[in-house]
């Protein structure tokens, strides 16, 4: 970092207002050349406003932009990009249909004339940059058929088709492998030697050391202040972030572990994963560890009846069962929190108290009619219990915060009284201060019984709720680890396929 | 305080857009010529409306079930030639002519609720192509020929299109009636319930254990059994029937529905709000002719209406007038 | 470098492998059933088909690139049946009878100049107002039929110029002039769409509409350009056909929005948007109308062409849905 050059981006007093909100407040900081600047804040923060006031999405009500020291005035995408101002957006925003260098070019496909395409001069210009970002593709691929991560790496070549001053990554790594995150920062450390400057925006510490130089963090659109990386530390980030300081230790010892809740024999899906065998016993968390890909959630869609096995057996206390569909899972007592909560967990129009009694709406009657009083008892009760804060039971879930929304998702499950509890990505883009309640929250329900299956890209949540943590590797179980024993290591080379020091 | 109870009522006034346009409207064409309220010209309304709006509170099912059916128009011509024939058939006469026609329109809405339902077709094409196999059918049925009942002063047929009770007319009471049944069935009972689930989220209530296939089969169903009552209705008055009397009406069934509030992408509206969708068609119509203007005038009224509706639902849930598109 | 497996061959071959199947049937089944003489695959025969597929043709076309750009256009039929009024019409007009035989051009104009506005409309309603189009066309397909009615009540609108009748009917090689000009459509919409800039952004648009702001581009003055095109094409469809009929009735062209879909869809192009092809909707057009005459030709009551027709449209799309399973492996929702 070369801080006597002039910066590569700087935001002066920035202030952006919604009718009833102060979104933005008098954020201030500077991005230098060759800088990878963090920018954290919990969800609702203010991060995404910013990203869009950058983006020429939304203009500020007050304060300046300024790229290499000329101030930027921004209306459309366009003035950013002209500006070089680029995104890496966090959902990715590509067609599909289309090829790798349409893609790329989106929005500036080059002209012959009458308005025709100029093919060559596109894939001749998109290869190149293919080949500076050393990919295994080509400029005619069809975006479709590229994995996750390579469609990542389409973005970032659309970041280098114009002589980017500052790139702006949105959450990049959400959902990317261990091994595509390494290529991933590659780029980025090729980017940062080249002299661009980088605004990098995570929810993930151990990220955020690794790479980046400074730090700014939002709290309720206000800023708190810039850090440097190497003078700091996670406390003091989190203390910025939450306004108070927050527990990640290793959870409190086990508790009473009962009798066998789900057994699963031999159970295989096609080419999704093979031959898994495992058990959840009463009044414990099983975690669930490895690589996107390697077919945990498949394995959770199985056993609640949204995939069919191609071989195995399940047992439920001892009985075995075949589940057919979501409604035989719900009646023998399995439960799934899904990955998606906006996509499969909830129905964002309906309302708080409506999406909770869902599963059960048939029960809930008075004659043939749904009872108020009943739905409305359930909702209260898992409110208190898993202090749900929303102003009322009428409100759309929609407008809740994230981590209120994944406890409405929790609270409809445990409405139902499952035996077994599956959560898929409990705290999947849910800000500090509510993960360390949704993980509170699981240990309490294993404390009361429950026999609960945590899924987790994070190893810091799988190895902070779990009693065992079951290593999957491309479909298989590799090892079944004990909380006690379980190494950062250890968990690591399993997950990579390395076993006993050997590649399997 | 008063700004609370200000905002609450903008509130209100944004949710029930609809409905106070329809007061304003109805307010405005009544100090204007005082017929157009009068009892007898609110029943003729009412009554003329009452086949589309039959088939409207169906349609509105599909729809917050989040599918379309544009298969009514044709369906409703199908059961209205199948109950005149049968009802001249010997073998059956009007007490049996009536069941069957309604299970064979039903049996048709079984097979559109299968194809969108249990097959997971799309559901814009299927009854696209329902529409066409459907008026195909009935051209065969009827062998290209209009329908007509030979001695209407000998048959009872009539008092669905025709009679009156308490000096309300039949069509009128069956459309009330089965607004309120319907009503209930969507408002207050867990079918309902997961027709809005199945609607609003179709994944998402497939993971909360809502058999979304057989949700969206029971809404073509109910769909159908509507068009077998407009069909009915329509037979009924007319005495006689068209192989084309549906033709162009899903559309138009499915405006009355879109102007009531529903949302094309599903989850959201109700029969209330569907049934003020169709009475404004229906008293606008009324309006303008009473005004002096041709029928045709109401197609360019209704064309501002409907975009003006779903205009202002849209830009109040935005928060901005004009769309943001660049 | 394309990779093409078996399934998007059977896809992107499917309408031509439909149409082939239909000439041998038609072919084979007429030699038993045929009231005519004359074989079904008679070379007169296919040129009339061609012409008479020209107006659900070459509306289709733009309903292509509508869809392909993820809207859909539910008021071609009354912007048909504007547009011809307005063209007809208009040749009564004293200041046009002035004009001799160079009213025909000029009407022809007024026509297509009838339908872009018309299409403008519709265009800037979506733009500006972010209504679904759907729902705009929806409205719009009452509005315009409306305005076909003021225009001249409920009486036909009609004037006959035997050189515009002429013009026509004039052939060359034996196509008249509607199969040519629905060959031109054909032919300079598919270049549109595979060559240039404005087709490949439909394309872009319709795939992720979202993805195409975010690059800047302008989506709504895009829209607003398509809905101009079908407009236009809609006119350009009435002028082929009602200058050699010179007669139009208010209800013209009625549901001739569910049969430009249809062949639109029959053709592979998918209502999500963002995919599918001009050559395509050609194929899904022919089919169509060689469904109607092969069963004209077979003796089978016109009738039932609706029937096949709308049982077709459905089983392709099953086929479709099939073809696009993951079998066992597949998630259940």
């Amino acid at each position: 970092m070369n801080t006597d050059r002039k910066p590569a981006l700087r935001l002066e007093n920035i202030v952006k207002t919604f009718p009833g909100v102060r979104a933005l407040d008098d954020v201030s900081f500077e991005v230098f050349p060759g800088e990878v600047h963090a920018l954290m804040g919990e969800n609702g923060a203010g991060k995404s406003t910013l990203m869009k006031v950058l983006g020429g999405i939304h203009q500020p009500d007050e304060g300046r932009i300024f790229v290499e020291e000329a101030e930027a005035v921004m209306t459309t995408p366009l003035h950013a990009k002209a500006r070089g101002v680029m995104f890496i957006h966090q959902e990715l925003s590509l067609a599909e249909e289309l090829s790798v260098a349409e893609n790329v070019y989106l929005g500036e496909l080059p002209r012959k004339s009458l308005g025709r395409v100029d093919w060559a001069t596109l894939y001749a210009n998109t290869d190149e940059i293919l080949k500076r970002l050393k990919v295994g593709f080509t400029a005619r691929t069809r975006v479709g058929d590229l994995s996750i991560a390579n469609q990542q790496m389409v973005e970032i070549a659309r970041a280098l088709t114009v002589d980017a001053k500052v790139v702006i990554f949105d959450e990049p790594t959400a959902s990317l492998t261990d091994a595509e995150k390494v290529v991933l920062f590659e780029v980025i450390a090729g980017l940062q030697a080249e002299g661009v400057g980088i605004v990098y925006i995570s929810h993930r510490m151990e990220e955020i050391f690794k790479i980046t130089d400074r730090i700014s963090v939002l709290r309720d659109g206000e800023y708190r202040g810039t850090l440097v990386t190497s003078e700091t530390n996670e406390d003091e980030i989190t203390q910025m972030m939450i306004g108070r300081s927050l527990d990640l230790s290793r959870r409190t010892a086990r508790g009473e572990v009962g009798k066998t809740a789900l057994r699963v024999e031999g159970l295989s899906c096609g080419s999704l994963f093979q031959d898994i065998s495992f058990d959840v016993r009463q009044g414990e968390v099983v975690g669930f560890y490895g690589l996107v890909g390697a077919g945990r959630t498949e394995i959770a869609e199985t056993l609640f009846g949204l995939r069919t096995p191609s071989a195995g057996k399940i047992f439920l206390k001892d009985e075995e069962l075949r589940i057919h569909s979501p409604i035989e899972a719900i009646r023998h007592g399995i439960s799934l929190v899904p990955e998606s909560r906006k996509e499969q967990g909830l129905v964002l129009g309906m309302n708080c108290r409506d999406n909770i009694t869902l599963p059960q709406v048939s029960d809930l009657v008075a004659g043939p009619f749904v009872s108020d009083g009943a739905e409305v008892a359930i909702f209260d009760q898992y409110r208190d219990r898993l202090e749900i804060k929303t102003p009322s039971w009428r409100s759309a879930v929609g407008n809740l915060s994230g981590g209120n929304q994944q406890k409405i998702v929790i609270g409809k499950w445990l409405a139902m009284r499952p035996e077994v509890l599956i959560v898929d990505e409990p705290t999947r883009g849910i800000d500090v201060g509510s993960k360390s309640e949704i993980h509170n929250l699981l240990r309490d329900l294993a404390a009361r019984g429950f026999a609960v299956i945590v899924i987790s890209s994070e190893m810091p949540e799988v190895l902070h709720v779990s009693d065992r943590i079951v290593a999957m590797y491309q479909g298989r179980v590799m090892r079944i680890f004990d909380a006690e024993e379980v190494t950062e290591d250890s968990l690591i080379q399993a997950i990579s396929g390395i076993e006993n020091g050997k590649v399997a | 305080m008063k700004n609370d109870r200000l905002g609450k009522f903008a509130g209100v006034l944004a949710r029930q857009g609809i409905l106070v346009a329809f007061i304003l409207f109805m307010i405005g064409f009544s100090l204007w010529n005082a017929r157009f309220i009068s009892v007898e010209n609110v029943f003729g309304v009412v009554r003329s409306s009452a086949i589309l709006g039959v088939m409207a509170l169906g349609v509105t099912f599909v729809v917050i079930g989040g599918n379309l059916d544009l298969s009514v128009g044709s369906l409703m011509s199908f059961s209205a030639i199948v109950v005149l024939d049968l009802h001249e058939n010997p073998a059956f006469g009007p007490a049996l002519a009536i069941p069957a026609m309604f299970a064979m329109t039903m049996a048709i809405g079984a097979l559109n609720g299968f194809l969108v339902g249990y097959l997971r077709l799309n559901s814009l094409i299927v009854t696209l192509g329902m529409l066409s196999a459907i008026h195909g059918l009935t051209l065969t049925y009827s062998g290209g020929q209009n329908m007509d009942i030979a001695n209407q002063e000998a048959t009872w047929f009539g008092i669905f299109g025709r009679g009156t009770a308490l000096g309300i007319p039949i069509p009128v009471l069956i459309f009330a009636g089965l607004a309120a049944v319907l009503a209930i069935l969507l408002a207050k009972t867990p079918f309902g319930r997961k027709v809005y689930a199945v609607g609003g989220n179709e994944v998402a209530a497939t993971f909360s254990g809502i058999p979304r296939a057989r949700v969206v089969f029971f809404t073509y169903l109910i769909s159908s059994f509507c068009v077998a009552t407009a069909g009915l209705i329509q037979a009924s008055r007319t005495m006689g029937a068209q192989n084309t009397v549906g033709q162009g009406l899903e559309l138009e069934v499915l405006a009355a529905v879109i102007l009531g509030g529903a949302s094309l992408l599903g989850g959201s509206g109700t029969v209330f709000k569907t049934v003020i969708g169709v009475l404004i068609l229906g008293f606008i119509q009324n309006g303008l002719l009473l005004a002096g203007l041709e029928f045709y005038v109401q197609f360019v009224v209704t064309w501002i209406i409907i975009i003006l509706a779903v205009w202002l639902d849209i830009a109040a849930k935005r928060g901005r007038l004009w769309s943001p598109i660049a | 470098m394309q990779r093409m497996n078996t399934t998007d061959l059977i896809k992107g071959g499917a309408i031509w492998g439909f149409i082939v199947l239909e000439l041998v049937f038609f072919s084979v089944a007429g030699s038993f059933w045929s009231l005519s003489e004359s074989a079904f695959m008679d070379f007169d025969n296919m040129l009339l088909l061609l012409k008479q597929s020209a107006p659900i043709g070459i509306i289709a076309v733009g309903m292509t690139i509508i869809m392909i750009n993820g809207n859909i256009d539910l008021s071609v039929g009354a912007t048909f049946a504007l547009s011809a009024v307005v063209m007809l019409d208009s040749m009564n007009w004293p200041i046009m009878a002035g004009l001799g035989d160079w009213a025909i051009p000029v009407a022809w104009l007024l026509a297509l100049l009838t339908g872009a506005v018309l299409g403008f409309i519709n265009g800037i309603i979506v733009w500006k107002t972010g209504v679904d189009a759907f729902i705009v066309t929806l409205g719009s397909m009452l509005g315009f039929r409306g305005l076909v009615f003021m225009y001249n009540g409920e009486n036909p609108t009609f004037h006959l110029n035997w050189t515009m009748v002429d013009i026509a009917e004039w052939d060359a090689l034996g196509v008249e002039t509607p199969a040519l000009v629905l060959i031109a459509v054909v032919v300079v919409a598919w270049l549109i769409m595979t060559r240039t800039v404005h087709g490949r952004n439909a394309y872009a648009i319709g795939n992720n509409r979202e993805a195409a702001v975010n690059a800047g581009l302008r989506v709504g003055p895009h829209m607003l350009i398509n809905f101009v095109i079908i407009g236009t094409l809609a006119a350009l469809s009435a002028v082929a056909f009602y200058s050699a009929s010179g007669s139009v009735n208010p209800n013209d062209g009625m549901l001739f929005e569910l049969w430009a879909i249809t062949a639109v869809v029959l053709g592979g192009t998918k209502l999500t948007g963002g995919s599918g092809s001009i050559i395509g909707t050609f194929g899904g057009v022919i089919a169509i109308q060689l469904l109607r005459k092969g069963l004209g030709h077979i003796g089978a009551d016109t009738e039932t062409v609706n029937l096949v027709i709308g049982s077709i449209l459905i089983a392709v799309l099953f086929l479709d849905r099939q073809l696009n399973r993951k079998g066992q492996e597949e998630l259940k929702v």
